[in-house]
């Protein structure tokens, strides 16, 4: 229903006097000149650079989170041995911190005066890291979003059948063919269902991007989204850009979807 | 016996990933306590140590956390906004989950695509339809706190219905036939036998539900009507950036130490009750609860 309201104010009329969004209830006198103009503008104008942004720091962000967290989640799964619960209780204890908090702390960090950039000075290194830089923004996601891409790889990992790891061991190969003959595989579905339960709310984050950069040269799609919805006249603008976000979004999630319905499937079995 | 001895040599060999493990720890903390550490400095910064006081908490006259009275009405707009929604999105959640279980064929895997997909859908998706929906179609409803409520209803009502069917699932159909063989009613079966195993799920549904909602920023951002339904999220989002002072540390610190707080209840209550009624699985399962996944 909520979806229904959105597509409705995203299809409606304009009114002429207030300037504001006046929603058209029923779907056969929808308009959709507006939607054309957001549309051929996210594909070829204006918007084109926040969307092609928006993908290219969602993907850096998720290939990033995919390096450090899977060691980490096999480490969990595998090594961790008797000190487990305690790694585990740690690696989910950022879940636990507000995300607020944990932007705020490299917000400290990140300022000129902070810590990590002090100590960057020390190296040599002077770079304005909160004032719209693509790499602040990127690693940003990273840090906020990798401790959802951590647990359900641990999930994956800890499920998969070691035996079948030791087989291929003892049949003969070494340790790295085993993992990327056995191990891979073996994880995939996992890995991708993963991947796309980060990518989904990095594509439509917008206060990360607010808080370590508020600079219009790293705006993505979240930002378009919330500064049409809560700061100008253009709700119709705003709804539609929801819309555009979510049929994105919804080839990633039906995916998803279908992959964890098999994986019930498959354990109920 | 051979078999397990080369898994553990095996395992003795690959250990540098312990330096990953402890890296990654190491960053995803230390920040956060940094900030935290900043939230006692004695001078106006939030990056330049100035030595230790409590002038930030509590000794400061108008500008400690004890005494701004804008930081106060936001702790207290977030606790009254996470402790109702609690209140309704459980029973609510329990109510569903049983119902979805007895529906039988197609109609279970509907309810069961309905349910995951707010699980995953981008919060700003569902921040944006509910600010639309409450402003163009149910325009009873005002932005502030009633919309902030029903919006966090409708966004954790999935998580509770996922730990809860969880748990029916572990428990199975036996026990209720057992009650309704020796004579019970339905009623009576669901009232004194299903409902008391359901507990555990109660209380992980609790804890997780008042940890997402007292974290929670886009919704009630969106719905959010101005200064008097600040949430402490909204009030940290919303002065990061500007020169605050190591008061806005201290607030952060508050929030995680809350959610904490109910972590630790949560877990606390869960492993003492599966105690109590000879389950097996200690803080382990109840961490599984928490998180809402498998151990």
């Amino acid at each position: 229903m909520p979806f229904y309201a959105v597509a409705c104010v995203a299809f409606g009329s304009i009114d002429p006097i207030f300037r504001d969004a006046v929603p058209r209830w029923n779907p056969l006198t929808w308009d959709f000149s507006e939607s054309k103009i957001i549309f051929s503008s996210l594909i070829n104008g204006p918007l084109q650079g926040v969307a092609i942004r928006t993908i290219i720091y969602v993907v850096c962000a998720m290939l990033l989170s995919f390096l450090i967290g899977f060691p980490v989640a096999y480490f969990l799964a595998r090594h961790a041995g008797k000190r487990k619960l305690m790694y585990l209780v740690l690696i989910i204890l950022p879940f636990w911190v507000n995300y607020l908090m944990r932007m705020l702390a490299w917000v400290n960090l990140l300022s000129p005066s902070g810590l990590f950039s002090r100590f960057m000075n020390i190296l040599g290194v002077h770079y304005n890291w909160l004032d719209g830089s693509p790499i602040t923004v990127t690693l940003g996601l990273v840090y906020g979003y990798i401790p959802f891409l951590i647990l359900p790889l641990y999930a994956t990992l800890e499920r998969l059948d070691w035996r079948l790891i030791d087989a291929a061991r003892d049949l003969g190969a070494n340790s790295r063919q085993a993992f990327r003959l056995v191990t891979v595989p073996m994880s995939k579905p996992g890995l991708f269902a993963a991947g796309v339960l980060i990518a989904l709310p990095m594509s439509g984050d917008y206060y990360t991007n607010d808080l370590l950069s508020r600079s219009p040269s790293t705006e993505m799609l979240g930002n378009q989204i919330d500064f049409f919805l809560n700061a100008s006249t253009q709700p119709q603008r705003g709804a539609l850009l929801v819309l555009a976000l979510s049929i994105f979004l919804l080839i990633f999630m039906s995916f998803y979807l279908r992959s964890t319905r098999q994986h019930a499937r498959e354990t109920t079995r | 016996m051979t078999l397990v001895a080369s898994q553990s040599q095996r395992r003795a060999r690959t250990s540098p990933l312990v330096f990953v493990i402890w890296a990654y720890i190491i960053w995803s903390l230390v920040p956060v306590i940094i900030a935290v550490i900043y939230s006692f400095n004695n001078g106006r910064s939030r990056t330049v140590w100035q030595g230790f006081s409590l002038r930030w908490w509590f000794t400061d006259p108008n500008a400690s956390l004890w005494h701004d009275d804008s930081m106060r009405n936001a702790i207290f707009n977030s606790l009254v906004l996470s402790i109702a929604t609690m209140l309704v999105v459980t029973p609510l959640g329990i109510t569903l989950a049983i119902g979805a279980q007895r529906i039988r064929g197609r109609g279970s895997n509907v309810v069961q695509g309905l349910t995951a997909a707010p699980l995953i859908t981008p919060e700003i998706v569902v921040g944006a339809a509910l600010l639309i929906t409450f402003t163009r179609l149910f325009t009873a409803v005002p932005l502030g706190f009633t919309a902030q409520l029903l919006g966090n209803v409708t966004f954790s009502l999935s998580s509770v219905v996922v730990i809860v069917r969880a748990r029916l699932v572990s428990i199975g159909s036996s026990f209720e036939e057992a009650a309704r063989d020796l004579g019970a009613s339905r009623w009576q079966a669901l009232r004194f036998v299903l409902l008391p195993m359901l507990w555990p799920s109660v209380m992980a549904s609790l804890v997780v539900v008042f940890a997402t909602v007292i974290d929670d920023f886009v919704i009630t951002s969106f719905l959010s009507s101005g200064v008097n339904s600040e949430t402490v999220p909204l009030r940290i989002y919303s002065s990061v950036r500007g020169g605050a002072t190591p008061a806005l540390n201290a607030l952060a610190t508050l929030l995680v130490i809350t959610s904490f707080t109910a972590l630790v209840i949560g877990l606390f209550g869960l492993s003492t009750w599966r105690k109590r009624h000879g389950e097996r699985g200690g803080l382990r399962a109840a961490l599984a609860d928490v998180t809402q996944m498998e151990s």
